[in-house]
């Protein structure tokens, strides 16, 4: 059976377009992209909320879009344990909804950053199986908000539950960064408990094809379909 | 009635921008001017008729549905 899957667009997003990319070259299934203001999700195996400035990041980043009419649906999808992956400012979104816990606040250095970043995986979980174990990733990230912020109490629990999915690292740059948005210990993505929900600041959509610098974001498609 | 809402950051939370007001403010000469936070203040009308109660409860309901995430913020209703 072809694995299906969905983008959302909302007004402001502009990474809807690489998401669908992606997803159509890596699953070679059906891609839908839905409008924030559809009623109803189709029955997918996946659905992207993209990056971009989702409602020009009004308010805070994130927060009109977790408002949406089409969240109901993607928090159905979610509790249907069904793959949700919020990229940049759907992380963002995700945490604004509830599904992850924590927050993304303003980068420590106050700059927009827009970089090739480099991330390894922290504990195991299905978008990230076809990674090994210390294997360095180049992802770019662009963002003004990746800052990951939670209380001790929920930095805990992460740990515990095994939910942190990527944190941040050195990479083969001689001026690459350990934690380049002074992300609490250096978090780049975090899933919900169940884990078939994944949030996480870099970029995979921007990293997979011959013409981008780095294909290592074709893992965590691969690790969906595997 | 005109409501205004004071928004801001937990105090443990980072707030980079009130330290680079500072630093400038410092470097202008206002030396006095320490530990600068920037939030943000939400005005709006509200009917006239409402009661205090009502008043109370719609404010806390729109803080806690949208304007407030009260994992980073904290809000408090001025005057």
């Amino acid at each position: 059976m072809s694995f299906k899957s969905a983008v959302i667009t909302f007004p402001g997003s502009n990474c809807d377009r690489d998401a669908l990319c992606y997803l159509q070259d890596l699953t070679k299934g059906v891609v839908y992209n839905i409008w924030h203001e559809e009623a109803s999700l189709p029955q997918v195996d996946l659905v992207i909320l993209p990056g971009g400035f989702s409602f020009g990041d009004y308010l805070r980043s994130g927060a009109m879009a977790s408002k949406s009419k089409i969240i109901n649906d993607v928090i159905k999808h979610a509790n249907n344990d069904r793959y949700l992956l919020g990229i940049c400012n759907g992380f963002q979104i995700l945490t604004e909804i509830g599904l992850l816990e924590g927050a993304l606040i303003q980068n420590k250095n106050l700059k927009f950053l827009g970089k090739n970043c480099f991330i390894k995986k922290k504990f195991k979980n299905n978008f990230n199986l076809s990674i090994k174990e210390d294997q360095v990733l180049q992802i770019p990230v662009a963002h003004n908000e990746g800052n990951f912020y939670c209380d001790n109490e929920t930095l805990k629990s992460l740990k515990n539950n095994e939910q942190i999915a990527f944190e941040y690292c050195k990479g083969e740059f001689s001026n690459s960064e350990e934690n380049i948005n002074g992300s609490i210990e250096a978090i780049a993505g975090i899933t919900n408990k169940k884990k078939n929900i994944l949030g996480m600041m870099p970029h995979p959509e921007r990293a997979y094809s011959d013409f981008h610098p780095s294909q290592d974001g074709k893992l965590i498609i691969e690790s969906l379909i595997s | 009635m005109r409501i205004k809402i004071l928004i801001r950051l937990k105090s443990q939370i980072l707030e980079p921008q009130g330290k680079v007001i500072e630093q400038s403010l410092n470097n202008l000469g206002f030396k006095e001017f320490l530990n600068i936070r920037q939030g943000k203040l939400i005005e709006l009308d509200l009917p006239d008729n409402l009661s205090k109660e009502e008043k109370d409860q719609k404010i806390d309901s729109a803080c806690k549905k949208l304007l407030v995430n009260d994992i980073i913020e904290e809000y408090e209703v001025l005057g």
